[in-house]
């Protein structure tokens, strides 16, 4: 996989199936839903809870407009992953051009995913240390390895956007 | 959430009008006032005097460093080496104080802060 800046874009090459396939999870990756653990992570409190009415008042203002920030990004992305469906080709390698001013929205979308299956899998400080675990084995194994695919992609987004 | 600041600065300012300049009615040999001082009064609300509110973020073992780092920079304008810092004090203490003052402020950081994803609360100054 090579990753590189062309003009106003975000190029990834040599994006073999397996890697394409767990790009086009990031949307779903994202959603929390039915992950109470999740939920709380994505939305958690802005202060002490013994300051409940600052705390309420940010369930009821503050969160939509997170959520709907959080969603309008990974509309975004999902647009941008629509390159890699329908291609006859599904064995080959891919190409995927990210516009340079979805490049927010991408790290948005990729950090929303990370934080989404690290709550859900729980996984320690070690774990998520660990960068050379195979994803085969099991799905824990398979998603600690999307979270540590996801934020190498946001390193090198980063790099660019640096 | 976002409420308008709460800060009442009402200046009061007395100034006597004259209609015509002192140095016409010396001319004229008539009786002249001294002008009156203005005055100013200034009021705070009892917000204003409160304590300050702190801008906290959390250690979190998701968020990149180098993400971490960006984030500070664009939500504080911070320079790279004063983000850089904080967000090592986040790594190795667990928080850091990122900010602090009025509430209403402090709050629209925290939002900025969590639109991010970053762990960030506010709290008061002990």
């Amino acid at each position: 996989m090579e990753i590189r800046r062309c003009n106003d874009e975000i190029e990834i090459s040599e994006l073999d199936p397996f890697l394409a396939e767990l790009l086009r999870q990031i949307p779903a990756s994202a959603d929390p839903k039915g992950t109470t653990v999740a939920e709380q992570r994505l939305f958690s409190p802005p202060a002490h809870e013994t300051e409940t009415d600052l705390c309420k008042e940010w369930k009821l203002y503050v969160e939509p407009e997170l959520r709907r920030l959080f969603q309008t990004a990974t509309e975004t992305v999902a647009t941008d992953l629509q390159q890699l469906n329908g291609s006859e080709k599904t064995l080959a390698n891919r190409v995927l051009r990210i516009p340079w001013k979805h490049a927010d929205a991408w790290l948005s979308a990729l950090n929303q995913a990370r934080l989404v299956i690290a709550a859900k899998y729980n996984f320690s400080d070690a774990e998520l240390g660990d960068h050379f675990r195979s994803p085969i084995g099991s799905r824990r194994d398979l998603s600690l390895f999307q979270v540590n695919f996801y934020g190498f992609l946001q390193e090198c987004i980063l790099r660019e956007v640096g | 959430m976002s409420r308008m600041p709460r800060r009442e600065c009402s200046r009061v300012a007395q100034k006597k009008q004259f209609k015509e300049p002192i140095g016409a009615l010396w001319e004229k040999g008539g009786a002249t006032t001294i002008e009156r001082p203005a005055i100013e009064k200034e009021t705070r609300s009892k917000e204003d005097l409160d304590l300050p509110w702190l801008v906290i973020v959390h250690n979190d073992p998701v968020n990149l460093m180098s993400y971490v780092t960006m984030v500070f920079q664009r939500v504080f304008g911070y320079p790279r080496e004063k983000a850089e810092r904080h967000m090592l004090e986040v790594h190795h203490k667990g928080r850091s104080v990122l900010w602090s003052g009025m509430r209403e402020r402090a709050e629209l950081y925290v939002q900025q802060l969590h639109g991010y994803l970053l762990l960030a609360t506010l709290e008061k100054a002990a």
